[in-house]
């Protein structure tokens, strides 16, 4: 790579193509992972990443093709069937969601082992075929998968600026939407189905393990830096294809660097510096206020609640309201 | 003693010193935390190894379990800060520890020889070929003896806690209130957590360790109120599972491992839909036992109101009913019987109820209620 970043992505034909496919994956979990960590779903992607597996199994099982729409096909029904599960599981009984992920992601992967270990008979050569799955190897992405992870992509994502304004009401107040007539269990099932797709799709980039970190990073991170939805999911969606593509890159500056560690590495660190320097909600910032706060009450200038005065009055004494770490303006979702 | 009696063994052990702390994992749902832990301590292992040089030196059981706590603590840290939640917090941490580990594995691949699958899917067929041996005597497999100390100091550790980690589970304000710390708790029982996935991620990996922690205490407490109880059941139902997981693995040539997890699954569905009180199949008869007695209480107060009216001798024909309150024929069978069975109604001849004393009054009660 002696031409840098920027020409090697137009010159070398594998990093092209992987580092499209990665960026593609990254934009998809990451602008639909904006859903999942607003409804405190982060771990479901963990869990139906997992899930997945029986169902590449079966699907090989059932058509002996290993095409990747064949398998993406056969993770989305198994990942969709365990979604489903825990969800009854949950309703119809004392365990709580936790649990039921848990359970839901360990078993179903023992299940998927037990077939692929049936399909090849002895541990050794069902390696080969799970390596791809259970750590993602970008580099066997070839043409037409990134063809398939675009094009899928593009639907789910029109469908998600479709059905925008119920997936909002979904998000923020599922109450108020279904006053309104809307049937928001059915926007829940279309959103969670957006996200399965999302999650199969990336499962061949960055494997089972660490596609949960792809769907929570980038809408962690975006959601440091603004409060509106749409900003958010763009913003992840940005993020999660920086994380992509930048990855991709640096798996190609040593050997033996994996791509998917790389990416979710490089989606940690932007996570860490967004929860610390982002404007308003960054930690660093918070400590910079907090400060100031502290220097004007020594000053005089700010009288704390209950110090001479009630604490009805006190904000009178000064324009700046008592920070708590976190609770400014609509700051949390909570 | 025979290969397949040594893995049994392991497999028996193994799941037992899961399920222990696993019990408390669901209880105090922080379930998916075992998850994070069992991921996580390869880092540990793999930075050991780097400094001792050795895959069976005991540093690396220290230095995972040191992880497994660091891990625990980065999200609380990170949920403590009120910038994300703690599901969030738990998904952004793991996979980067992770992370570093398999880079760290791949960058220096030739000098490690330590395979990220056997890590994630465990090999307990292998486990036998492990020996301990001193000084020239073999002692038997050494994962046998790691895993059945692991079960020793767990089982020892819930003993000893076990006021502490009951109350600090059900009623955490209560426990702190009266002066122990949930904190040093809290991370005891984490410490113990850690220990058990590296003990047993060795065997069946670090993803099945899950499925033995999370199902059976899940599946038991489906199935009891008591926590001596769901302690017990869960230690059966795991060894339930290895066993049988065992024996389906040996005789389909699969990943035992895998299997083990499959059956932990089968016991948690099997309990799910079968329990006595909790199951799917007693909610359904419940809710259908209630029907029947509340329409049989619906009869009661229909009669009561027709009870001398003109209409009397209509309304109290049992065909009458099926037309009336839209029964099925079937259905008003069944209300009827049970009408009679609890001494509320008594038939005239063939085709009439009456009320009786004691059906008049119920209709009178039931009426007000």
């Amino acid at each position: 790579m002696d031409g840098g970043f920027i020409p090697a992505l137009f010159t070398d034909h594998t990093l092209r193509v992987v580092g499209l496919g990665a960026g593609a994956v990254g934009a998809l979990a990451g602008s639909l992972g904006c859903f999942a960590l607003l409804r405190r779903q982060s771990l479901l992607g963990d869990a139906v990443s997992h899930a997945a597996l029986p169902g590449i199994a079966l699907a090989f099982l059932l058509t002996g093709s290993r095409a990747t729409p064949v398998l993406v096909l056969g993770a989305a029904v198994a990942g969709w069937l365990g979604t489903l599960l825990v969800m009854a599981v949950i309703r119809h009984s004392r365990i709580p969601e936790d649990s039921a992920l848990g359970i839901l992601l360990s078993v179903f992967f023992g299940v998927g082992l037990v077939l692929l270990t049936f399909l090849q008979r002895g541990p050794t050569a069902a390696q080969a075929g799970l390596d791809t799955f259970l750590f993602g190897q970008a580099a066997t992405l070839l043409v037409q998968d990134v063809i398939l992870v675009l094009s899928v992509g593009t639907v789910a994502l029109l469908l998600l600026a479709l059905s925008w304004k119920e997936v909002k009401l979904l998000s923020f107040d599922r109450e108020f939407g279904r006053v309104q007539g809307i049937e928001m269990g059915r926007v829940d099932v279309l959103l969670t189905s957006l996200l399965v797709v999302a999650i199969v799709l990336g499962l061949q980039t960055v494997g089972v393990v660490l596609m949960s970190a792809l769907v929570v990073a980038p809408a962690a991170a975006a959601r440091q830096w603004t409060d509106s939805l749409g900003r958010m999911v763009v913003l992840a969606g940005a993020l999660g294809a920086g994380a992509g593509v930048g990855g991709a890159w640096v798996s190609t500056l040593g050997d033996g660097i994996p791509t998917g560690p790389a990416i979710v590495l490089l989606a940690s660190t932007v996570v860490a510096v967004s929860i610390l320097a982002a404007p308003r909600r960054g930690i660093l910032w918070d400590r910079i206020r907090r400060r100031r706060v502290h220097s004007r009450i020594r000053r005089g200038d700010l009288v704390p609640p209950g110090a001479g005065q009630t604490a009805a009055q006190a904000p009178s004494g000064g324009s700046i309201p008592m920070a708590s770490p976190g609770a400014h303006g609509g700051g949390r979702e909570d | 003693m025979p290969l397949h009696v040594e893995i049994q063994l392991v497999a028996v052990v193994v799941a037992a010193a899961c399920a222990l702390p696993g019990v408390f994992l669901v209880l105090r749902r922080v379930a998916l935390i075992s998850d994070a832990i069992s991921h996580s301590v390869l880092l540990g292992i793999v930075l050991a190894f780097f400094w001792v040089r050795d895959l069976t030196h005991p540093a690396l059981v220290v230095a995972a379990t040191a992880t497994g706590i660091l891990t625990v603590a980065m999200v609380e840290a990170l949920h403590r800060s009120g910038r994300v939640k703690e599901d969030a917090a738990i998904a952004l941490v793991f996979p980067a520890l992770f992370s570093i580990a398999v880079l760290l594995i791949a960058r220096y691949a030739g000098q490690i020889h330590l395979d990220v699958h056997s890590v994630l899917l465990g090999e307990i067929a292998l486990s036998p070929f492990r020996r301990w041996e001193v000084g020239g005597i073999d002692l038997g497999p050494r994962s046998l003896w790691m895993m059945g100390g692991i079960l020793v100091l767990n089982a020892g550790a819930i003993f000893l806690l076990w006021k502490e980690l009951k109350l600090s589970t059900f009623d955490p304000a209560l426990a702190a209130a009266l002066g122990f710390s949930p904190v040093v708790l809290h991370y005891a029982f984490m410490a113990l957590v850690s220990v058990t996935a590296v003990g047993a991620f060795d065997a069946v990996g670090s993803i099945l360790v899950v499925a033995l922690m999370i199902a059976p205490p899940a599946s038991a407490w489906l199935l009891t109120d008591r926590l001596t109880l769901m302690v017990g059941l869960s230690m059966v139902l795991a060894v339930a599972a290895a066993l049988t997981g065992f024996w389906a693995a040996w005789i389909l040539d699969v990943s035992i491992a895998g299997s083990m997890a499959a059956m932990a699954g089968v016991g948690f569905l099997l309990a799910f839909i079968l329990a006595p009180d909790r199951g799917v199949v007693a909610g359904l008869r419940r809710r259908a036992r209630q029907r029947v007695e509340f329409a049989a209480m619906l009869l009661a107060v229909h009669l009561l109101h027709h009870e001398g009216t003109s209409d009397e001798w209509v309304e109290t024909r049992i065909d009458h009913l099926q037309k009336h309150l839209r029964w099925s024929p079937d259905f008003a069978r069944r209300v009827i019987n049970r009408a009679e069975f609890a001494g509320w109604v008594r038939r005239e001849g063939r085709e009439r109820l009456r009320l009786t004393p004691l059906g008049r009054e119920t209709a009178r009660v039931g009426m007000t209620r």
